[in-house]
């Protein structure tokens, strides 16, 4: 497959627009179907399909191992750092209505709360969908 | 028209799971399990699930085959028939279907708006989380707002399954390599 020519082509010019499609998914996600979880398959799709194309070894430059699994943590550590933050704004834990920069309208948190553990969602499972790709491309071959 | 819609994406569904079943080449089992997925997810859009129809569109259909296909090329194309007849099997299955189908029986009526998961806590939501939440997407302030504490439960979920496929594929690389001390070296090279 690494030698067809459309396909690479082709690979490489979808990928771009897929990760833009995914952050969009992300952002838009209060407004349309779609969150940090779908944008998060999305996003790992686009870097699966380079993988496919151009070889584990060439994706692992720009995405290396170390820092997909650190993406996998750090999803979950935004998550419960969101509500550990609105804990010390002395509301409860992830309520977001503490986040609102005008008290007089505390739902406005709200969109900052999701977004926010939305982006922890993303980033989760952006990493643990690379890294379980990674580790099933990966095995079998002598290193990588 | 939406019950002809039905109608063709439940045959489609149905063609799709008895070629699974019944094909042994398991290249062409992972692109049906897609095909199958991907017709889930319009059966989801028909029932205006639409939040779910893109998870099982990207998930299912998508990412997963790729899974797959990771897999197949470590453990070969091929099925290999079952060594036991498939009469027990088939007896289970038929009975926990029945059983299943008989459970039905005292539900309430499949998207009648009298239903008790209408009305536990959905009424609130619908009413009131564009005031208290303030954005339109239902799905999205039930998710992370008011379910929040079970997304998070959820996203560690997916955090401690990408652990676990670690621990069991990072240690021996190599298939050859038996011994715990070569997959312990491999293993820690690769952690490095």
């Amino acid at each position: 497959m690494r030698e067809e020519i459309i396909i690479r082509v082709g690979a490489k010019f979808l990928a771009p627009f897929i990760i833009m499609f995914a952050l969009y998914v992300h952002f838009h996600g209060d407004y349309s179907p779609g969150g940090g979880f779908q944008a998060g398959v999305i996003l790992a799709a686009a870097f699966a399909l380079l993988a496919l194309v151009y070889g584990l070894e060439a994706v692992q430059k720009v995405l290396p191992l170390r820092f997909t699994r650190m993406c996998a943590a750090l999803g979950v550590l935004i998550f419960a750092g969101v509500g550990v933050v609105t804990m010390l704004l002395g509301h409860n834990y992830l309520g977001y209505n503490a986040l609102a920069p005008d008290p007089t309208h505390p739902e406005h948190g709200q969109h900052y709360g999701i977004l926010l553990v939305e982006l922890g969602v993303l980033v989760t499972v952006f990493g643990v969908m690379v890294t379980v790709f990674y580790h099933f491309a990966g095995r079998g071959r002598g290193d990588s | 028209m939406s019950i002809v819609v039905d109608i063709v994406l439940f045959t489609l569904l149905g063609a799709a799971g008895f070629a699974l079943l019944k094909v042994r080449n398991l290249f062409a089992v992972v692109m049906l399990a897609g095909i199958y997925s991907l017709l889930s997810a319009g059966l989801f859009t028909v029932m205006d699930a639409v939040d779910v129809a893109f998870t099982e569109a990207a998930v299912g259909a998508g990412i997963s085959t790729v899974l797959f296909l990771g897999a197949l090329a470590l453990a070969g194309h091929h099925e290999n028939r079952p060594g036991h007849t498939p009469l027990l099997p088939l007896i289970v299955v038929v009975v926990t279907g029945g059983a299943l189908v008989y459970g039905t029986m005292d539900m309430p009526g499949f998207g009648h708006p009298g239903n008790p998961v209408h009305h536990h806590v959905a009424d609130h939501y619908l009413e009131e989380s564009y005031d208290e939440i303030g954005i339109p997407n239902v799905v999205t302030s039930v998710l992370a707002s008011y379910r929040g504490y079970d997304t998070m439960g959820e996203t560690t979920v997916v955090f401690a399954a990408a652990v676990g496929v670690m621990l069991l594929l990072s240690g021996a690389r190599r298939p050859r390599s038996r011994g715990g001390g070569g997959g312990e070296t491999a293993g820690e090279g690769e952690g490095a």
